[in-house]
């Protein structure tokens, strides 16, 4: 990938070409553009109409968007009934409910600093003992996360044991998503660096349980990224690791394009699928539109958060698979169990325009059929 | 985005409506301003051409760049009255003039012969390219591989010739006949 002026990646075409398995697979089936029919007549030329009904389609509404869309509740208090319940909600949630969790996650702070710190400094030369302490410690702070927006997680499948050569894939709809998955066994995640007190955060804390950086904007940040995750997924006490293939947040109604970096390691593929119920509260947490420290206060004033987690079977790659199917079929799976619609675009087109290779495939159908009707007679 | 219909007058939607010529019903405008807000991320009562592009479905479209020309700047209003060849309800002339439209790009009323190169360049890329005569491998025959010499001898068979200017009359001729099909369905929810 090469970087452009203002920094923003410009994927190689060959490198996207990899990367996008039969996006005309899911495109609507009207979408061909010219069907030979006969020798070509000036009206055949002249008439750009299914280009042009292409290009208001997607204005008018396009597949992409509305992953990210954050579809809010029908509002249901307008009634002079119900719009005093109503009140009577806001005033326990942001006055009672609100400082109640804070008063808990300060707590759990508090236990989880006193015993962590000590635990790091001290307990230097014991390795085994010092990874096992501080992996059930941020597993308890995940939980006191967790207990902080009243979380209502029902974990469905086994639990997933402790091997190598294992990796774990989930769909993203928010950071929580690690959080609640951590709650339950310790993963060791790759995430973007963030800013501010969550990059201090993943710096300090999160290191303890093996996580690995990665930063979008960098260009030659993937093959690094790539070689970590092999070596992590290679060793024997690191914590298993939890990916999370889309790349980005979804809305949890639809899900993208899958990477296929986790799919390479040569490891099996433990799917996870995470489907928030948004009657209580929509977890999108849409980076565009709220930090993190906002996003949080939104779900600790919510009522409750409540997931469902399924722990799905483990999949290996087949002998006649490519990785990209391999990720296809995973994702399949994933949406399936999740209820999620699958889209054929690439998550990081929230970043980056599309590859010309999509156009050029248009225009090469297109002069094709046009060649071809020219030599009829 | 918030609750943005609020911000949309009867009084708003019935001047839209009018401006368009009824091509929408006043829940497909009410719909088309959600999906206006919605693109229009720096909400200055106007999309730009960046924030078209940000749809991939709309960037990867070979036509894109001709049709930002027209659509850069403009406020709803004139975005919906730009949409509105697409309505099922719009007629057949509306839909040859809007394509008419998408040709002349100097708006002048007539369409050249490189108005009509340009946008067959547009269509096939850099697959029928300007150069010599090339065998085409897969068909084992020689082809005509220049946008001119295409362009030309079907020109030439409707009766027409490279310096012919073709006005909206010689479009509707064209066009009219062939069962022109162009509509989008706006999403009512």
């Amino acid at each position: 990938m090469s970087s452009g002026k203002g920094g923003e990646l410009i994927p190689s075409s060959s490198e996207l070409d990899l990367d996008r398995p039969n996006i005309e697979d899911y495109l609507p089936s009207g979408s061909s553009i010219h069907e030979p029919l006969g020798k070509l007549r000036l009206c055949d030329l002249l008439d750009i109409s299914p280009t042009l009904t292409e290009a208001a389609g997607a204005i008018v509404d396009d597949s992409f968007t509305r992953c990210f869309k954050s579809n809010p509740p029908e509002p249901w208090n307008w009634n002079v009934y119900l719009f005093p319940l109503w009140c009577c909600g806001v005033v326990i949630r942001y006055l009672i409910l609100f400082p109640v969790r804070v008063i808990v996650l300060t707590v759990g702070w508090i236990i989880f600093l006193s015993c962590f710190i000590p635990v790091h400094l001290l307990l230097k030369g014991h390795d085994k003992l010092q990874k096992n302490m501080e992996r059930a410690l941020v597993e308890l702070i995940c939980s006191f996360f967790v207990a902080s927006w009243t979380g209502v997680i029902n974990y469905h499948g086994p639990r997933p044991s402790m091997r190598p050569k294992q990796v774990f894939v989930a769909n993203h709809t928010s950071m929580i998503d690690f959080i609640i998955l951590e709650q339950m066994s310790s993963f060791a995640v790759i995430m973007q660096k963030h800013p501010g007190w969550v990059g201090l955060l993943q710096s300090t804390i999160l290191e303890s349980v093996g996580c690995i950086w990665f930063n979008r904007t960098e260009a030659k940040d993937r093959e690094t990224v790539t070689k970590k995750l092999r070596e992590h997924s290679q060793g024997v006490d690191n914590n298993p690791l939890l990916i999370f293939p889309e790349g980005t947040c979804v809305n949890n109604q639809y899900s993208v394009m899958f990477k296929k970096g986790a799919f390479e390691l040569g490891c099996t593929i433990c799917p996870i699928a995470i489907k928030y119920n948004k009657i209580f509260v929509d977890a999108f947490w849409n980076s565009r539109k709220q930090s993190f420290t906002m996003h949080l206060l939104q779900l600790m004033t919510s009522w409750a958060v409540v997931c469902d987690v399924w722990y799905l079977e483990p999949q290996n790659l087949r002998p006649d698979e490519t990785p990209i199917e391999f990720a296809e079929r995973v994702r399949d799976i994933i949406s399936v169990r999740a209820g999620l619609k699958k889209v054929p675009w690439d998550g990081y087109l929230k970043y980056s325009r599309p590859s010309p290779k999509h156009r050029e495939q248009k225009q090469q159908s297109f002069a094709e059929s046009v060649l071809r009707r020219l030599e009829e007679n | 985005m918030g609750n943005t219909s609020s911000m949309l007058t009867q009084y708003d939607i019935e001047e839209v409506q009018q401006h368009c010529n009824n091509a929408f019903s006043q829940q497909e405008i009410v719909s088309l301003y959600e999906r206006f807000c919605q693109l229009d991320r720096n909400g200055g009562g106007f999309v730009s051409g960046e924030e078209f592009l940000s749809v991939p479905e709309f960037a990867v479209n070979p036509l894109s760049q001709r049709l930002l020309r027209m659509l850069d700047g403009l406020n709803f209003k004139e975005f919906v009255a730009f949409l509105s060849a697409f309505s099922p309800r719009a007629t057949v002339q509306q839909k040859i003039e809007f394509i008419f439209k998408v040709y002349d790009s100097d708006g002048n009323g007539k369409v050249t012969f490189n108005d009509m190169l340009d946008v067959l360049h547009d269509l096939t890329g850099q697959f029928i390219s300007e150069q010599q005569r090339e065998v085409d491998l897969i068909l084992e025959m020689p082809l005509f591989t220049d946008c001119k010499q295409v362009l030309t001898k079907v020109l030439e068979e409707a009766g027409y010739n490279k310096e012919s200017l073709l006005v909206m009359s010689d479009f509707v001729k064209i066009l009219g006949s062939s069962g022109l099909k162009m509509e989008v369905e706006v999403p009512v929810d």
